[in-house]
This record gives C-alpha cells, structure tokens and sequence, in this order.
C-alpha cells in the first residue's frame, strides 16, 4: 500500500472500501470525471462507474439530503461537500435530520452517511473558503466529527467514519493535501473517539487535531530546546473526544493548552478546557490555555492571513503561560 | 419588461380567491380503472380513511385534555390522497411525509397502537416516545418519517429512490409535501436531480391551497405543472378529493414510474378542514368557504354503488373501537425514561 500525498491517502481508503463493500456510494459535486476541486476522488469514477461515484450539480441540500435517503435504504453513502463553508448550505439535511433520525425513530434504522469536507487556511482561499467550523457539529447529538492529521490516521478514521452505523463528519484540511509521506502497509486500524499521543512528554499536555498537530509537534521541538518537554495528544476524532486520554495525560503533566486552527471562542478547545477545569481541577498547576484563530473571518490577503492562522509561536506562548 | 403571469389551479393563481380547489376545476386525466371503481375496493379506501380521520378526531380530543402534548398537525380533508396514492405501493416502496403526517403514516402501514402511544409520548410507541406526532415513522413499512421541517423528507425520499435503482430492485421512493414546500429550494433542488439522474420518485404535492396560515396564492409565483414541465418530469393533477380516483392514477403513476425508473409528479387538489396545528383560530380564514369533504363524497359514491347506509355506519362503528381500543392501550401504557434515552443517541450497529 502506498501513497505519497495526503490526498492519495484518502483516496486509497475510498477505493479500498468501494471495492470491499458495493453499499459505499460517493456523491458530491465535480468528484467523478472531473476527480475532486483537490483530485481526492482521481480515477474512482473510472474504476467504479457513474453510479457509484456521482457527479451531482451544485446543490448542497439536496446531497446531504440524499445521503440521509441513501442511508435509511441501505446504502452507504460518501457525500463531499467541496469546501466546508458550503455545508450552511446543507445544514438542515445535516442537523435537523441525520443527526435525530435514529433517535427521534426511536432506534428504528440507522443512518451510516459520512460527509466529507476540507476545512482550514493557508491557500488565501478568502473568508468564505477558509473557515474551521467543525465545532458546530461537534455541538449536535447524533453526529460525529473526525479530522485527520496523518497518512495512517487518514486512511484508517476514514475508513472507520465509513464502517460506523452513525452519520460521520469527516474533516480534511486543504493545506494538508500536498503533503508527502507514505501510508503504513497496512494503515493500523483505529476507533473513532480514539486519541493518539503524537509525542510523549513531562512537563505540559498540549492537545489538538487536523492540520494545527504539525504546527504543535514543531513548538514542541523548539520548547524541547528551551528544557520544556511537551507531551502532544492528537484527538483525531472531536465527537466523541477522548476524555479519559487528555485526562490521563493532565494527570503526569499537570499543564494543559489546547490548540486548534479554528477560532477561539466558543470553538471545541472550550469544551475540552471547561471539562479539564472540572475533571482535572486538582491536577493543574497553572491555567489551561488556548490557542485558536483570532475572532475574524479568515482574511484573504498572504499577510493578513499568515497573520491570522494560528502559529508555533502562540503555542510556545501558550505554553509559557500555562506556567503561570 | 414583460412578466408572464401564471395561471392554473396549482400556483400564483387559483381557480378561486383563496384557499379551497373544487373538483370541477380539476383537469380529468385520461383513462378511467374500472377495478377501482367496484364496490370492495371503494369500500377498502373507505374504511382506511375513516380510520385516519376517526383515529385523527381523538387526536384532537386528547390533545385538548392534555394527553398529546405538543403540537399537532391534523389532515382531515386529505385522507383520499394519502389513501388513494399509498393504495398503489408495495411494502418495499418508501415514503417522506411532513409535519401533516399522521395518515401517510397509518396509510403505508404504522399500527393505531403504535400510533397513539407514540403521540402520547409512551415507551412503547412507534418512535419510543422520542419523535411524537411530527415523527411518526415505521421503517419496517417503508415509511419514513414524518417530518418537522418543510420540505425535509423531498431529499430524502430521492435518496431512497436512488438506493432502490443502485440496488436493482424496482421499488420506488414517494415524497408527500404540501404546497407551502413549493417555495423551498430543496424542491428544486430534488427536482432536477431526481430528472437528471433518473431517479425513481413520485412527488406528491397535496396542494390544500395553505402555506401555514398564508394563502399559497400569495407565496408562490408558479405553478407545480410548469416546475414539473421545466424539469422534464411528468406532471399529473389529480382531484384530491375522490379517492377512488387517486387510487386509479397513483397506481397508473407509480406503475410508470416503476416501469421507466424516472420520476414524476402528482398534484393532488385537496382541502385542509382544520387549521394550520390543533388550537390555530384561523383568524385569517373565511368561515364561509365550503370545505370539501372526501369521506363524504366516498360515502354518497358507495351509497350509489348500492352499499347500505347501516352497514357503512356498521363499519364506522367497528373502526371506533379499534381507536378506542388502541387509546386505552396507550393511555395505559408506560412512560420512557431518560436512562434509556441517553444509550439511543447514536447507532451501535447499522439496521433498519
């Protein structure tokens, strides 16, 4: 198995459970013939056909809202939403919908959907192809929400998020395509609601996913530097989140920062910092911190939005505040 | 500039001003299904919308003593499209429905036990108790879901009819919507993809002239006949109102539908008798309006076929007590609890 670009990553994972299970459907706009806005779905259109992978037209709604259908009649559908600031567009097929249709059915059916979406900054995409809105999500019962930071956990969440009976949000970040590096062969499986310990450490938990983990490992290597050893955890999925992993790490560094790309307030290192403050109150020996965009649309201009995007340097700050 | 003015009985303008269509303005479709116009068979719709509507007038009842909370959204005056349209499915065929959705649900196959426990919030109702009125659904019949939000099952059911032809079978998808959802984008959203990709789906517009409390004259710029028509899909008009005739074309619709994997549209003309929920004054209504009653018109029709006046109050009696019956089921029948609510959030295994 292998894969040289993050895209490819998930790409493989797609074809792989396309070709394990003929239930797996993918649906979005310009995925098949035209292979995805950032060539995820490349070449799955010719090795399945158009009917399992669907060129659809520009109708976020009514996507979403057929893989909700697709699912209640045994399918298992992959729909892409091009850039996750589209997905207001389709919220109500989302949140109204998959999400309580198990529930408020009273347990009757199952709605196995995942949607796939690319969220993030760094490509001067313009405020409305930039944002991290993936707490929203997070904030809905019935849904779960996966963002991916590396080749394996790309491949395996993915093909998790696919597996599970539940409706999936399946986060990507677009800076992350282009990457290079290489899938384990094969890719370890992985649960959702699973974190990983990216690096282990002694003296401050620093917790985060998606794309901000590179940003994280990097300060933590300069902290390394400075004395301060950095223990990293990559929650990989944000709903459900691994509560007794960050609270167990809280428990030998006693010092938590949480940081993510997507803005501060109200955003999902709220939650993770609010349940630390109650579950782990004894064990901190300094504040939690966060780091997380500034409370701005994400700006277009190369400057403004280097600027925005949260940095190495914020999480070395971070860290440095969290002793008091 | 020059704007065409729309005409019809579906949209911008109806045959009246106003809310109510009257059978002499529907368009007669051709052909004409002598089964359905047999006495069994009349009599069999017959008594599936007297169950709708005697089982939907408790509803009221319980409702305004307190033991359906919520709100609900009764559908006297459509039982015949219902009725008629879900007459023509198989088990394996789905529906959506809408807040509207009690006799979609009751039609396609929902127990009246189920039914009540569910609208009075029991355990042991069709959805636990979790969804009530606006979500009675019954997946091991094909239905659904009602639904809350307007328009929120048209995607739904298209997704369904594509997993029907994904999956080779010839089962087909209905959305039930109303013509209040004629304004949503999703509609035309689903409309064009259920065109687009041949997709077998039948949209089923029950047209009761009322978008909640507005007149749909005045929230739509178009008729449903000219949308079907821009979108290449077969459009039918059908007097809501005679259930034998809705029964006839929705079995020749659904036939085609099946038979040719595209979708099509039915407009059914029909009358909301009630208000928009239980409890709206329809302050904003004309008292005077006549409302057309479709359990009345099946009634005279039977009596013409020579059906005596006693045995359909005989079989209107027998239809009381199985309400009554299942009420007192639920009434006695217990209350869920949270503990239980809190494991059924998410899925642990896929199944419907």
């Amino acid at each position: 198995m292998s894969a040289s670009r993050f895209a490819h990553a998930i790409n493989q994972a797609l074809d792989d459970m396309m070709a394990r299970d003929p239930a797996v459907v993918l649906l979005g706009e310009d995925i098949g013939k035209a292979g995805g806005t950032f060539a995820v779905t490349r070449g799955l259109q010719d090795k399945f056909g158009p009917d399992r992978v669907i060129d659809m037209p520009i109708a976020e709604n009514a996507i979403a809202g057929m893989a909700v259908g697709l699912a209640m009649s045994g399918m298992k559908p992959v729909a892409e939403i091009m850039f996750m600031d589209f997905v207001t567009l389709a919220m109500d097929a989302i949140v109204n919908q998959a999400a309580k249709l198990h529930f408020m059915f009273g347990g009757q059916g199952s709605v196995p959907m995942v949607i796939r979406m690319q969220h993030g900054g760094g490509l001067n995409a313009g405020p409305q192809h930039s944002q991290c809105l993936e707490g929203w999500f997070a904030h809905i019962p019935g849904l779960k929400v996966v963002c991916p930071a590396t080749f394996d956990d790309a491949y395996a969440l993915l093909q998790a998020a696919i597996e599970d009976p539940n409706p999936v949000l399946f986060i990507e970040n677009k800076a992350l395509y282009p990457m290079k590096g290489a899938l384990s062969d094969p890719p370890p499986r992985v649960r959702l609601g699973e974190a990983r310990i990216a690096r282990s450490g002694e003296d401050v938990t620093i917790v985060t996913y998606g794309a901000m983990l590179h940003t994280v490992l990097a300060a933590a290597g300069t902290l390394a530097a400075d004395g301060i050893d950095a223990e990293v955890i990559d929650l990989r999925t944000l709903q459900p989140w691994d509560e007794a992993a960050v609270l167990a790490s809280l428990r030998h560094t006693h010092r938590l920062v949480v940081a993510h790309e997507a803005v501060e307030s109200f955003g999902p290192g709220a939650e993770i910092a609010a349940r630390m403050a109650q579950v782990g109150f004894d064990e901190l020996d300094g504040p939690i911190v966060r780091v997380g965009g500034a409370f701005v649309p994400v700006p277009f201009s190369r400057k403004l939005e280097a600027d925005y995007m949260p940095n190495e340097q914020q999480v070395i700050a971070a860290v440095r505040a969290t002793h008091g | 500039m020059d704007i065409e003015r729309p005409t019809g009985e579906s949209g911008g303008e109806r045959p009246r001003e106003g809310h109510l269509n009257t059978p002499d303005a529907i368009t007669p479709p051709p052909g004409d299904d002598a089964r359905l116009r047999n006495q069994p068979a009349l009599l069999d719709l017959y008594e599936r919308m007297l169950t709708i509507r005697e089982a939907e007038r408790n509803c009221g009842a319980l409702f305004a003593e307190g033991a359906i909370p919520g709100f609900i959204h009764l559908s006297d005056g459509q039982e015949a499209t219902c009725v008629g349209m879900i007459a023509a499915l198989r088990p394996d065929d789905t529906i959506s429905s809408t807040h509207r959705g009690h006799g979609h649900a009751l039609a396609k196959g929902l127990s009246l036990d189920s039914f009540f426990k569910e609208l009075m919030g029991k355990e042991d109702g069709a959805c636990k108790g979790r969804g009530g009125s606006m979500h009675v659904a019954d997946l091991s019949v094909g239905m659904l879901g009602a639904n809350g939000i307007v328009g929120g099952g048209i995607a739904i059911a298209v997704g369904s009819g594509l997993a029907h032809r994904l999956q080779g079978k010839d089962a087909v998808a209905v959305s039930f919507f109303g013509d209040g959802a004629m304004a949503e984008g999703v509609l035309h959203e689903a409309m064009n993809i259920a065109a687009l990709k041949a997709i077998p789906v039948i949209f089923v517009c029950e047209n009761n002239g009322w978008s909640e409390f507005s007149p749909t004259a005045t929230q739509v710029s178009f008729t449903l006949e000219k949308l079907a028509a821009a979108y290449g899909i077969a459009y039918h008009r059908i007097d809501g109102h005679d259930v034998a005739r809705v029964a006839e074309l929705g079995a020749a619709i659904v036939a085609d539908v099946r038979r040719t994997g595209r979708p099509a549209v039915a407009e059914c003309l029909t009358t909301r008798i009630r208000g928009h929920y239980e409890g709206d004054s329809q302050h904003y209504r004309d008292h005077g309006e006549p409302l057309v009653d479709p359990i009345a018109i099946a009634r005279d029709a039977l009596i013409g076929m020579g059906v005596e006046a006693p045995a359909l109050d005989a079989l209107a009696g027998q239809v009381r007590d199985r309400v009554a019956t299942a009420i007192e089921g639920a009434r006695s029948s217990a209350e869920p609890s949270f503990e239980s609510v809190l494991a059924g959030v998410y899925a642990v295994e896929a199944g419907r």
